[in-house]
């Protein structure tokens, strides 16, 4: 019963979140010399125009959710995965090197190939952190930052020096092999331009969010998951292995960033690309603290965000003043008021009271 | 020298506090009792001024005063002792009761002063507190004793204590009363909150009875009883002793023998917190563990429940004629070990999760709760379902969180989730703390229903009075070592508790 009456409250809270960090957005907007309204009518129309803003909003938002997924994945076992930027990144390589060394396999298997590949990368290299922490104690938040250091310094050494195409001037890998290439949505969808790179990896982003919530509540591994994120002591006194579900906690949050690597390598770009993520690991923490670490949540704050910075293209050309920075300071703010839940929670329980009571006095 | 003149206090939908009337003659212990959410707390953190009345008015030495914040209530003499000590452990005991009234300039502080006072004032009362001792380096009971240090070092005349008994021994609740007697006599007032009615008896000049956010009875305690202050409490007669037959012990379920637990949680100064402790338990029985808290009880319960790391465990441990070492603490609960430990908070519940959640922690990962590795949730709301209507947890809405549960429901669904397992052995540990005594009764008959179904219960429990009265055989420990059996149909509580001090050893 309250599962189902708190759900609109949990999304109230952070709609209150988002309308008050466009309301302090605008002052800035003023003080440049710029319409808050018509900027902001430029920065959703463009973002949801149909084809292009709904089709790269949608692009945009599909890393996201795959790391929204991790952070949250993690944080329902008390932990704080801020390695997902080097999770991805290194999951990212791993599919390029299986998509160039095994180019010569068929499709149907080198596809599947390359995914479990993005997927073990990631894993592993988010269970390394988890490992030290069940083994040794050492907390996750220095082990994944550091990992992420080590991440894009290894993937930059092999690209430069191991599979750059010579006398390539970018830093990038050699192309994957054509068969190992996922298909665009444009290809499928009437209406959709195939220059678009939204592709199958947005639908697998939702396929993963579904599945995270199966997971979390509907299975006994997840249900081990959350306890051990709940009460460490009270989950051992059931008989749950707690440094087993750090580990595995973590090597599922890795294995989720990773699968960014499968919308950027076999979705868009073909190659390896170094420094490709624009902080998808960091936005990931951000949406996932947003979406309040529920799979649905996620999704709709990924294509918040991916609204946003689709948004801020044209927001940079269109208007007199404002550039797309505008982007970056809504969405810190967003974070701010966020993280400032308690400035809200006293007017939004009155409020709840209110209408609980309303009807009933009259 | 207070009162509470009709009082509402609302939080939400729910009427915390209906129109009370309190009133506390100056120089005098006044208790106030009521069962857990009965709105004791509310009506004192209304005084010392941390919520506002929605309306009433609050009377100090006759005169109406507006006590708005917690500082209000500390220029008026007011000090208030939680439950949940408010002390900054890495500081000493000085610093901690100068914290907030720091003597000396604006910027200069004069701790000497501030040590001389706390001296004087700890020999007033005949304590013995060192103002320069560590707070982590203090017991339980010295901790409180600077609590109060600190309200009367802000000039109080008026003491209000929140559950000051719920973490003390029942030796340092003796001494603690003691302190309580002798600031009465220096003309302190003391208003005392509590549930446990023998304590009412012995301190209090006088009682406030509150159930259901009303005052329901106003008494002087020389001319009341327990049963009458249980029978305003609840509402209804309450049976304060068990029925209980005469056990029918059948075969060693368990059998511990040199067992000895390593060192990590035992007092300072022991070595191991359990030493070469043997004893068995049968089927039919309740065999009961009486000590002072912290003389190896959590250790020795935990052990057994494989919740102990093996490498600090030694001596044997047999569950039906078979060892238990090697086994973690999910073999043993397949076993039929059932667990209900003494602290549901931070062992027994997950109180984020709801009560389904909660009822399935422990059989979650087996059949009939989960089928292959999806959790069946048809057999968890019946599962639920069932611990609900059979232990009476109320709310019963199986959606709520743990938290949202008063103490004694909270432990009505940890002992319902154990007696689902079903347990040929049960492991409980302060079966009864934090709950209200129409709870209490509850407990008790399920617990001896459950022995005389055949299965062997380990029990340990701080109240002298629980573990005589349950029990049909008494172990007595101290130190970590058993310092006599006894049987508690015939034994006195002086003499166990001799052996609880450990006098007659040797």
């Amino acid at each position: 019963m309250t599962r189902e009456s708190s759900l609109p409250l949990a999304l109230l809270f952070p709609l209150v979140a988002v309308l008050a960090a466009f309301a302090v957005g605008s002052v800035f907007v003023l003080a440049i010399g710029d319409n808050p309204l018509e900027t902001y009518g430029l920065l959703l129309g463009s973002a949801l125009w149909w084809p292009d803003g709904i089709g790269y909003t949608l692009f945009l938002a599909t890393p996201l959710i795959f790391t929204g997924l991790a952070v949250s994945v993690a944080f329902r076992a008390g932990l704080l995965n801020i390695g997902a930027e080097g999770q991805l990144y290194v999951a990212a390589f791993a599919t390029a090197w299986t998509g160039i060394v095994l180019g010569g396999l068929p499709a149907v298997v080198l596809v599947p190939l390359c995914m479990v590949a993005a997927v073990l990368a990631g894993g592993i290299w988010g269970a390394i952190p988890g490992l030290l922490k069940a083994r040794f104690g050492s907390h996750e938040v220095i082990n994944t930052i550091m990992m992420n250091f080590i991440a894009v310094a290894l993937v930059s050494y092999f690209t430069q020096y191991h599979y750059r195409v010579p006398g390539d001037p970018i830093l990038q890998s050699a192309p994957i092999s054509e068969s190992a290439y996922i298909p665009r949505l444009g290809t499928m969808i009437p209406g959709l331009p195939a220059r678009i790179p939204l592709n199958v990896a947005f639908l697998l982003a939702l396929i993963a969010s579904v599945a995270v919530y199966v997971f979390l509540w509907r299975t006994k591994w997840g249900y081990e998951i959350r306890a051990t994120g709940s009460n460490p002591s009270a989950a051992e006194y059931g008989g749950i292995s707690v440094p087993r579900q750090i580990v595995l906690a973590m090597a599922i949050s890795g294995a989720l960033a990773g699968m960014v690597g499968i919308n950027e390598v076999l979705g868009y770009r073909h190659r390896y690309y170094d420094g490709f993520s624009d902080n998808y690991g960091f936005t990931g923490i951000a949406v996932a603290l947003l979406g309040r670490n529920h799979p649905a949540g996620v999704v709709l704050a990924a294509l918040l965000f991916a609204v946003l910075s689709r948004g801020g293209i044209p927001v940079d050309a269109f208007t007199r003043n404002v550039t797309k920075d505008i982007v970056q300071i809504l969405q810190a703010t967003i974070i701010l008021f966020i993280a400032a839940e308690a400035m809200f929670r006293g007017p939004l329980t009155r409020l709840r009271h209110r209408l609980q009571e309303g009807p009933r006095h009259g | 020298m207070i009162e509470l003149r009709n009082i509402t206090k609302r939080f939400g939908g729910v009427l915390a506090n209906d129109h009370i009337n309190i009133a506390v003659e100056p120089g005098t212990i006044h208790a106030i009792v009521g069962e857990n959410g009965a709105g004791k707390s509310t009506a004192m953190r209304i005084a010392y001024g941390f919520y506002t009345a929605d309306s009433g008015e609050i009377l100090v030495d006759g005169e109406v005063r507006g006590i708005r914040r917690p500082f209000d209530a500390i220029a008026l003499g007011i000090g208030m002792v939680h439950q949940h000590f408010m002390l900054v452990d890495t500081m000493t005991v000085a610093e901690n009761i100068v914290l907030g009234a720091e003597p000396g300039g604006s910027v200069r502080l004069e701790m000497d002063e501030a040590r001389a006072r706390v001296r004087a004032l700890s020999a007033e009362l005949g304590l013995s507190v060192d103002p320069d001792a560590f707070i982590e380096n203090l017991s339980v009971g010295q901790q409180q004793r600077v609590e109060l240090l600190k309200a009367l070092y802000r000039n109080a005349r008026l003491l209000i204590l929140d559950e000051p008994t719920a973490v003390l021994t029942p030796q340092e609740v003796e001494e603690f009363f003691a302190i309580l007697r002798k600031m009465r006599e220096l003309g302190k007032t003391i208003i005392i909150i509590t549930h446990k009615l023998a304590e009412v008896l012995s301190i209090s000049d006088a009682v406030t009875v509150m159930r259901d956010g009303k005052v329901v009875g106003r008494v002087k305690t020389n001319q009341t009883s327990a049963a009458e202050l249980a029978r305003l409490m609840v509402g209804r007669d309450v049976l304060l002793h068990v029925e209980k037959g005469p056990a029918m012990p059948g075969a060693v379920v368990l059998s511990a023998r040199n067992l000895s637990v390593g060192g990590k949680g035992a007092r300072s100064g022991a070595i191991s917190a359990v030493t070469n402790v043997s004893f068995d338990v049968r089927a039919g029985e309740i065999v009961g563990i009486a000590g002072v808290e912290g003389n190896g009880q959590r250790e020795l319960i935990e052990a057994i429940a494989g919740l102990v790391n093996p490498a600090l465990v030694s001596g044997e441990l047999v569950f039906e004629g078979r060892p238990l070492a090697g086994l973690d603490a999910r073999a043993r609960r397949e076993r039929g070990i059932a667990h209900i430990p003494e602290d549901r908070h931070r062992r027994g519940l997950l109180l984020e999760f709801s009560l389904e959640e909660n009822a399935i922690l422990g059989v979650h990962y087996r059949p009939p709760v989960a089928t292959g590795v999806m959790i069946n949730e048809r057999e968890v709301k019946r599962r639920t379902a069932d611990i609900i209507q059979r232990f009476d947890v109320r709310p019963p809405n199986p959606a709520l969180p743990a938290r949202a549960l008063s103490g004694g429901n909270q432990q009505k669904l940890v002992i319902g989730r154990e007696f689902e397992l079903p347990p040929k052995l049960l492991l409980v540990a302060q079966p009864t703390r934090g709950v209200d005594i129409g709870a209490i009764e509850f407990i008790h008959r399920k617990l001896v229903a459950l022995r005389d179904a055949g299965c062997a219960v380990l029990l340990v429990s701080a109240e002298l009075e629980e573990v005589m009265l349950l029990s049909d055989r008494l172990l007595v420990v101290h130190k970590g070592r058993i310092a006599g059996e006894v049987d508690p149909a015939t034994a006195n509580t002086t003499d166990i508790g001799c052996l609880m001090t450990g006098a007659q050893r040797g």
